[in-house]
């Protein structure tokens, strides 16, 4: 009977505690409304490149066996505080002293032993798979270079710089056109992660690191810096940008071209051209050709600013180029100090870089 | 036996000036006092290091907020990681070795205990050196500021071009001062546990604690010495001109990696063998039977700490190791789970056919039993190095390794705490109270622990001040910091009930919880001299053998 009642309330606290934890997420759900968009929520469980899904079917497996091994173990434990526990009739006398058994004992390291070497072959396997897969004719090779805190992205064969939005070509299965990376750092030990498209590699200055993605869904990808690499490493965000072929050979083709100056931003380029914005931003075709800053020849290509921390909308650039801390506390681009006329007239300038 | 006491004049604390009294605390050698000592000064830093995460979760419980500059938020994780791991964890668990190797061995003190006090006292000033970085750390001029470099401080965020000032100089002394200390403990446990082993307990009849702490000790020997090196080759570089971790001159940022985690991970374990220690003791004497299978708990100890040397790579499966380099950690990695295995299948022995007493040491056992085993599971899910290349660095570590720390260890060390607070005081603690702050802890740990994988599986980053919204992350941060409450509440209620009894509490008696290892034959506290005549031992369960004549354990072993 005591045994029933206990049980009962055992259950009751579980139930308890269960109906305390949906309650809280229902709050939640109500405190924050509907669903994020499920398109830009960077989850390793919706692979849509081979790497990533190379490593999705692994956990697969991992997890059925860490599951099974959980199950078991789990009941084994519950079985024994439940069927063990000292009841309250107990008559006091200690319970039958039992020391060890070998057969028992060595069930559980054989085991254990096959379970490690399956998983290891399987692991090896899949670490071949990805890491020495060679480089098909038709891949696109990209270098990205991280920075304290955005990322340079250089396409040496097609002549194209560009900055913290990736572009790519999606990648055809009969015909595969995946993107071979590398990656190297200007500062400190940065971290390529697109969750969707592959696991991360990082980036270290005086090492030289390389993966591949091949995407195989138009639509764009977000993910992050994932190595801590100072005060900004939050905002070091990423954006690929998987093309279909023909929009990837326009972009090319655009992005390639030195920037087209419209004369009527004349006075805002003259004032890039003559204060300290040259020493570390580009502009092909230009007199400025820094390389601490971003590429800004087609600035107005990209969605973002400040490494995808703002949108790219002119007040917010104006923003930005005003008081770059308001936006992004601890970025190494400083306040430019300019009158409020310069600026509009910086502001409208680089409105024209597209 | 041992549990009459002898008069000797000058212990009588009553009537003294608590000035002397202090005076005794500090010039103390006696293991006691030493142990302690730890425990209280890691109580301390366990309160800062909880603020220090609070303040954490508090800026991530909404994308966006703005409750700590990204400067704040980066100091804190670096002071809240460096001090839990060498300030809080390493020092308790020092300190019940301490306090609990000669009482369990028989001796009646530690083999060298000036080393002893000298090692406490450095890890002391290790503790007061990092914090003192908040007033020195940017040099005299700025206000000071803490080290934000991360506990693992990479190189080259530490260098000079990166880390102006004296912050992440603090972080280096403060780790060497203390590594230091630590290598004096694990010197001091070494020589005693082989030397001062009353007569009759050879090896094979040490309780399990004194085999766990001897194969620590053994650990903090080969994994201290390599960061203290890696310590003093980074203040080379920062002062003397030196290039091994410089970057732009050629050096290596992944040496300093390589460095830190064979340092690190060998540190882990340093950490986890312990809290196995506590609960190979606590679970067979609420369990009323001896541990199962003593001969391969030993040897899965001693296997655990060498392979534990041979996995430190598995924290760097992506900066771009060979296929080769990547499967062999892997290997190492799965291969240190099968000893892992082999004692949580020994526990769950000891428990099965007993009579389970759930008072709250086992109850906080329990806990770590099932929260290690998801701890030990995640970890497989890490080794497997392209799963890593997903999950390391994002969320999913953090809750895994706070799964080991805070689930495991933290979970065995309040085992330990309730276990032998009547030893240490002289009297009982609250036991209601212990079961609230059992529940409270346990229901916050699954709420911030268990949702905070989530977050890292949706690609979350670790580490990050701020978060952009949108991408699936909002509700879990808010029930993790949710969770950080209750657990808040719990440790609330640990500190009442320790400070409640400590004053209020019944007297214990000598052995309260009916156990069987030497400690439990002297008196509560235990004189300054341990045991008025040293025991003799004939199996590992001495006191079993004194209770049951009828049925000794040396019959058996």
């Amino acid at each position: 009977m005591r045994s029933t009642g206990k049980t009962r309330i055992v259950v009751s606290k579980i139930a308890g505690i269960g109906v305390l934890i949906a309650g809280f997420l229902l709050a939640a759900r109500l405190c924050f409304g509907g669903p994020a968009d499920p398109s830009q929520i960077p989850s390793i469980f919706k692979p849509q490149s081979t790497p990533a899904d190379s490593i999705f079917r692994l956990s697969m497996l991992v997890l059925t066996i860490t599951g099974a091994i959980f199950a078991v173990v789990f009941s084994l434990l519950v079985y024994a505080i439940s069927k063990y526990r000292r009841r309250g009739d107990d008559d006091g006398r200690e319970p039958p002293q039992v020391y060890g058994s070998n057969q028992v004992e060595l069930a559980w390291t054989v085991i254990p032993v096959l379970i490690v070497l399956v998983l290891f072959l399987v692991t090896a396997r899949v670490i071949h798979s990805i890491q020495d897969a060679p480089q098909p004719p038709g891949a696109i090779e990209v270098v990205a270079i991280g920075h304290q805190f955005w990322w340079e992205f250089r396409y040496p064969a097609l002549g194209v710089v560009t900055a913290n939005e990736l572009h790519v070509p999606v990648s055809n299965p009969s015909h595969p056109t995946p993107t071979f990376m590398t990656l190297i750092s200007a500062d400190t030990d940065h971290s390529f992660w697109i969750p969707r498209l592959a696991g991360k590699t990082d980036l270290i200055p005086n090492k030289i690191n390389h993966m591949w993605i091949d995407p195989h869904d138009t639509g764009l990808y977000l993910g992050q810096c994932a190595q801590y690499c100072g005060t900004q490493h939050a905002k070091m965000l990423l954006r690929v940008y998987v093309d279909s072929q023909e929009q990837f050979d326009q972009w090319v083709q655009e992005v390639k071209r030195p920037a087209v100056i419209n004369s009527s931003a004349e006075q805002g380029r003259q004032v890039f051209e003559t204060t300290a914005c040259v020493n570390c931003h580009a502009i092909s075709g230009t007199v400025a050709d820094g390389r601490f800053g971003p590429d800004l020849t087609h600035l107005m290509s990209r969605d973002t600013i400040a490494s995808g921390a703002a949108p790219n909308t002119p007040q917010l650039l104006k923003l930005w180029i005003q008081n770059p801390n308001a936006i992004k506390p601890g970025s190494l681009m400083p306040a430019m100090q300019l009158s409020e006329k310069d600026l509009d007239a910086l502001t409208a300038y680089l409105e024209t870089l597209r | 036996m041992a549990s009459e006491t002898i008069a000797i004049t000058g212990t009588a604390e009553i009537g003294r000036p608590i000035s002397e009294r202090l005076h005794d605390w500090i010039v103390t050698v006696d293991h006691k006092k030493l142990g302690i000592l730890y425990i209280v000064y890691a109580l301390v830093f366990l309160v800062i290091g909880g603020i220090e995460a609070t303040i954490m979760r508090i800026q991530l419980i909404v994308p966006h907020n703005q409750f700590v500059s990204p400067q704040v938020f980066n100091r804190m994780m670096t002071m809240h990681g460096t001090t839990m791991i060498f300030f809080m964890v390493m020092p308790i668990l020092f300190g019940f070795g301490t306090y609990l190797i000669p009482l369990m061995i028989g001796a009646r003190d530690m083999a060298f205990p000036r080393l002893n006090a000298f090692s406490f006292w450095m890890t002391a000033f290790g503790g007061l050196l990092l914090y003192f970085s908040f007033i020195g750390g940017n040099g005299l001029y700025g206000a000071g500021n803490a080290p934000d470099v991360g506990w693992w401080a990479y190189a080259p965020l530490t260098s000079r071009a990166f880390s102006v000032g004296h912050s992440t100089d603090f972080w280096t002394v403060a780790l060497l001062v203390s590594g230091v200390g630590s290598i004096g403990t694990g010197v001091n446990f070494i020589a005693t546990i082989l030397c001062m082993r009353c007569p009759g307990m050879t090896l094979g009849k040490m309780p399990l604690l004194a085999w766990l702490n001897l194969v620590v000790g053994w650990m903090v020997l080969f994994c201290i010495s390599p960061l203290t090196a890696a310590q003093i080759m980074l203040c080379i570089d920062r002062y003397l001109g030196g290039h091994f971790f410089d970057t732009q001159a050629g050096g290596s940022a992944v040496l300093w990696m390589h460095f830190f985690w064979i340092f690190g991970h060998p540190e882990v374990y340093i950490l986890v063998v312990p809290a196995f220690a506590f609960v190979s003791e606590i679970v067979p004497v609420f369990s009323r039977k001896p541990i199962f299978g003593y001969p391969i708990m030993v040897a899965a100890t001693i296997g655990i700490g060498f392979i534990s040397f041979s996995v430190w790579a598995h924290h760097m499966f992506t900066v771009g190791m060979s296929s080769y380099g990547n499967s062999f950690f892997v290997f190492t990695t799965a291969a240190i789970a099968v000893p892992t295995g082999i004692k949580i299948f020994n526990w769950i022995g000891t428990m099965w056919g007993g009579k389970i007493q759930f008072r709250a040491p086992m109850l906080f056992c329990i806990g770590f039993l099932f929260q290690f085993l998801i701890a030990g599971l995640t970890g497989i899910m890490l080794g497997a190095a392209p799963f890593n290349w997903q999950l390391s660095g994002s969320y999913f570590v953090v809750a895994h390794f706070h799964y080991v720390i805070v689930g495991g260890i933290l979970f065995a060390v309040f085992a330990a705490f309730y276990y032998w607070f009547p030893k240490m005081s002289g009297r009982t603690y609250n036991e209601v109270l212990a079961k609230w702050h059992f529940w409270l802890f346990l229901i916050g740990f699954h709420m911030t622990f268990d949702f905070m994988h989530i977050p890292g599986i949706l690609g979350m980053p670790r580490r990050i001040y701020t978060y952009e919204p949108g991408r699936g992350w909002e509700i879990w941060n808010l029930i993790v910091t949710i969770g950080v409450l209750f657990q808040i509440a719990a440790i609330l209620i640990f500190v009442c009930n320790l400070l409640w009894s400590l004053f209020k509490g019944d007297p214990a008696g000598n052995d309260p919880w009916d156990a069987w290892t030497l400690e439990w034959s002297t008196t509560s506290p235990p004189p300054e001299y341990d045991f008025a005549t040293l025991p003799a031992v004939k199996s590992r369960r001495p006191l079993w053998d004194i209770k049951h004549p009828e049925d000794p354990d040396w019959k058996y072993e």
